[in-house]
């Protein structure tokens, strides 16, 4: 009997299905976890993905990026399998995509977090004999703090250097929309100044009930030169490599990533206040997911593999390493 | 600001990631104003490297560390993190939340016994946050590398105190962490008195020669030698105790055991540090071998054996003569060197009548390691600090070499948006080879024009460095050149900026790197 899932160079496929989970090319039939760009590419024959993914997808790619949208609505028997789909807990729309075939079950979690955010549903852990995980934060040296923690770090330096913008690099999906958030709960409640390229998503969250607050703009107004001056400023870190940036004079460069955590990263982008905030589980929680799925077998995909094969076999685990091909870990 | 070892981190954090001196001297006055002693003061005596502790080996910490954490995940980890005490405050596999001050850490670190360190270390890290346990182990292995050296600490001190910074260092050498009668001073209190022998004494600077000014002076009130190419230092012989220290006052003495056995008399001398070989003086590019060294080797003592070339005199048996005039300070060191070891002697004096006589000179030094001419004014007394009208500095023309821009990596700050540091090759044949980097001498309407090329011209990005097409050559002005295996070049540029902009040339008119060899010291 076939396995129920095999990776291939397109990315995991299903036989018995005739479909593939979160394809890096095009293909005629795709179930896609979420909105990153690694995960949901353009040009499939057919996705399936929930009405939120698909409809971050069509934002991003324009309504043609698929002949066919199968919205997920509910268990759905594709082939010889059937396939479920569960909240991941990483960004607006994101799933776990659940396959249950004669086998038995394999859970491809796409990309995950355990820490609240209240643009999506929290993390549903899925019993199942195959669990794929992410690993893009596959290593013990990874464990972030509270999120607030971090917004009060910054909300310190805003009030500490009232003549200087801090300017915040954060991706358009997920991370944006989660800073803003997070400063709104610290009861930061000033506009906050937004790049062009993360209004469609932000209007998109609005829209879709998760409360943002006063954004504006960051662009210069015709005539007179807008005052950046102890603003807060979100942009996409490519933002900061352009000429856009050079409006404001003097900006405390700030980026909000799990990547933050390590110094020499922080360094190498120039940010001058690194803020750990990330979208995916840190080692403790990846681990204790692990742990309490108890599954047969573990697969491990894009990030740090071999640390998180080797607890796994610490830990008397089988596990497997699917070196899956063009998943970014840059991106988060 | 919250107390204690976070703040600590906290303060560490914040100095590492702020780029600009601007902007560190701001976090340093605040952590000053909120902080209580003795705290503020450990930090500085931290930050200066002035803190006596035991010194942690990496050794010992990759022991104590593979007790709590599998190897293979640590191997990971650490080539993942790259710096060891960060690896370790991250992995240390238990989370404490005490908040311990600074003095209760650094009192463990210093008063512990060799043989209950690494118990000690154990049970602070168990007690510890990630953070705190980074500035723990920071502070345990010495060098915090916040981007802070001992003066820019001090500066931010004299700066936030509002006292002169050259009177914080005379008696800098007399205190003792936590500095609690420094820190009484800048709130009022009395100057503290230095007791200490050997104190370091600001020095005399020159200011850039001006030849519109000097134009107007008589040559006559003016005396000039020629200015050398090594390391100015002050050497202190007081009653037994002798110290080098570097013209910031960082005291050197560890790294020249050779100099300090020179210093056979009593008293304060200024002068240039410098390799000498059977009394040939030796380019830049050995005595800096001879540095940034905690200990010297015997075999490095052989090899680049170090001496004084003296300028002047501050005090001399036991009688201060900072106020006397110059010429008669110079006619004490004249007449006392012939009676000092060989290692150890006075720069000779210029002879000049005219300025054009002067010119003549500077534009042929008697030796390779000359960088120039002083003229100082005879009847001066040895002020502290960069006084205008006194003493000048003339140097020799810089190298130049044209060169083409390779890559650019944004700045930092006022910069932040720009393409401002730049690195540069020279033809090797018809292939381009980076020879050094420069990131600054232009003005800011040439800032814009590079970075609009660079935008305009990029190939390849790695990160926040771009590769651009060989076409922007530049004119380099550099004060040297030395050999360095470390580059693929096999030559280093000292103090490399770029002085103009060579629109006017095509790329394939760039210079050799047959021309840069030809500069090395040979
Ligand atoms: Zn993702
Ligand atoms: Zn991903």
């Amino acid at each position: 009997m076939d396995p129920i899932l095999v990776p291939k160079p397109e990315g995991l496929f299903c036989p018995a299905g005739g479909f593939f989970i979160d394809p890096v090319r095009p293909v005629a039939r795709a179930l896609v976890t979420h909105g990153h760009a690694d995960h949901a590419r353009a040009g499939h024959g057919a996705v399936m993905a929930t009405a939120q993914t698909l409809d971050i997808m069509a934002l991003r790619y324009g309504a043609e990026f698929t002949q066919s949208r199968q919205p997920y609505d509910g268990p759905v028997r594709i082939g010889d399998v059937t396939v479920s789909f569960h909240p991941a807990g990483h960004v607006l729309g994101s799933a776990q995509i659940a396959v249950t075939g004669a086998q038995g079950r394999i859970v491809v979690s796409g990309d995950y977090s355990r820490v609240p955010n209240p643009a999506c549903a929290p993390f549903e852990p899925v019993p199942c004999d195959i669990f794929v995980t992410e690993a893009t934060f596959g290593l013990p040296v990874f464990r972030h703090p509270d999120p607030l923690g971090e917004i009060a770090k910054l909300l310190a330096s805003v009030r500490a250097q009232p003549d200087r913008a801090h300017l915040i690099g954060a991706y358009a999906l997920g991370k944006a929309q989660r800073v803003i958030m997070l400063l709104r709960q610290a009861g930061y409640d000033g506009p906050i100044h937004i790049h062009g390229a993360l209004q469609k998503l932000c209007d998109y969250h609005i829209a879709q009930g998760v409360a943002l607050g006063d954004l504006r703009p960051a662009t210069l107004e015709r005539g007179r030169k807008p005052d950046f001056a102890g603003a807060i400023v979100l942009a996409p870190p490519s933002a900061f490599a352009a000429t856009w940036s050079q409006r404001f004079p003097d900006p405390v460069i700030c980026f909000a990533s799990g990547w933050m955590q390590v110094r020499a990263r922080a360094r190498q982008r120039g940010v001058e206040l690194p803020l750990l905030i990330s979208d995916h589980v840190d080692w403790p929680d990846l681990t204790r997911t692990i742990t309490e799925l108890d599954p047969a077998q573990v697969w491990v995909t894009h990030g740090r593999e071999d640390a998180v094969m080797r607890w796994c076999s610490l830990n008397g685990r089988a596990a497997h390493p699917l070196r899956l091909i063009g998943y970014e870990d840059e991106a988060e | 600001m919250t107390g204690g070892l976070a703040a600590f981190a906290r303060l560490l954090e914040q100095l590492a990631f702020t780029p600009q001196r601007s902007g560190k001297e701001r976090v340093l006055a605040d952590w000053f104003a909120t902080q209580p002693d003795p705290e503020r003061g450990l930090a500085l005596a931290a930050l200066t490297g002035d803190l006596d502790l035991r010194q942690v080996r990496p050794s010992l910490l990759r022991g104590l560390v593979s007790g709590r954490v599998d190897a293979e995940l640590f191997a990971l980890s650490y080539d993942f993190v790259g710096d060891l005490a960060e690896t370790i405050a991250l992995i240390w596999p238990v989370d404490g939340s005490e908040n311990p001050s600074l003095a209760d850490v650094v009192g463990q670190l210093r008063d512990t016994s060799k043989a209950r360190l690494g118990d000690v270390i154990v049970a602070l890290l168990d007690n510890l946050g990630p953070s705190q346990r980074y500035a723990c182990l920071k502070l345990a292995t010495g060098g915090l590398r916040v981007g802070v050296s001992a003066r820019l600490a001090r500066t931010a001190f004299s700066k936030w105190a509002n006292l002169p910074l050259t009177e914080v260092e005379e008696i800098w050498h007399g205190l003792t962490p936590p500095y609690l009668d420094l820190f009484a001073w800048a709130q009022g209190g009395a100057k503290p008195e230095t007791a200490a022998y050997a104190p370091f004494r600001p020095v005399m600077l020159a200011t850039a020669w001006d030849a519109v000014t000097m134009a107007a002076r008589s040559p006559a009130d003016f005396a000039a030698e020629w200015k050398w190419d090594g390391i100015r230092v002050q050497a202190v012989s007081d009653r037994g105790t002798r110290r080098l220290y570097s013209r910031t006052g960082e005291d050197i003495s560890n790294a020249f055991p050779d100099v300090l056995a020179l210093l056979e008399f009593d008293g304060v001398l200024d002068g240039e540090l410098l390799v000498r070989r059977d009394g040939i003086v030796a380019p830049f590019g050995d005595l800096q071998q001879r540095l940034n060294r905690k200990t010297v080797s015997a075999a490095m003592l052989r090899s680049h054996p170090a001496g004084l070339r003296v300028y002047d005199v501050l005090v001399w048996q036991g009688q201060d003569m900072r106020n006397q005039p110059y010429d008669a300070r110079r006619a004490v060191l004249d007449a006392a060197t012939p009676a000092l070891p060989a290692q150890i002697d006075h720069s000779p004096r210029l002879d000049f009548t005219t300025w054009d006589d002067l010119a003549a000179l500077r534009a042929n030094p008697s030796d390779p390691v000359i960088e120039g001419v002083m003229i100082k004014r005879r009847a001066s007394p040895y002020i502290a600090g960069r006084a205008k009208g006194h003493w000048f500095k003339w140097k020799r023309d810089p190298f130049v070499i044209d060169a083409v821009l390779l890559y650019a990596q944004r700045g930092h700050g006022k910069r932040s948006g720009y393409y401002s540091d730049f690195t540069f090759g020279v033809w090797d044949g018809d292939v381009l080879v980076p020879v050094g980097k420069a990131y600054f001498g232009f003005t800011d309407a040439e800032l814009k024009a590079l970075d609009r090329f660079v935008r305009d011209n990029t190939t390849d990005r790695f990160g926040p460095v771009r590769a651009v097409k060989p076409l922007k050559v530049v004119e380099v002005a550099f004060e040297g050149l030395n050999r360095s295996p470390r580059h693929k070049s096999g030559v280093a540029m000292r103090f490399p900026r770029i002085s103009r902009i060579r629109d006017d040339k095509p790329a394939a008119q760039a210079d050799t790197l047959e021309t840069l060899q030809d500069l090395l010291p040979k």
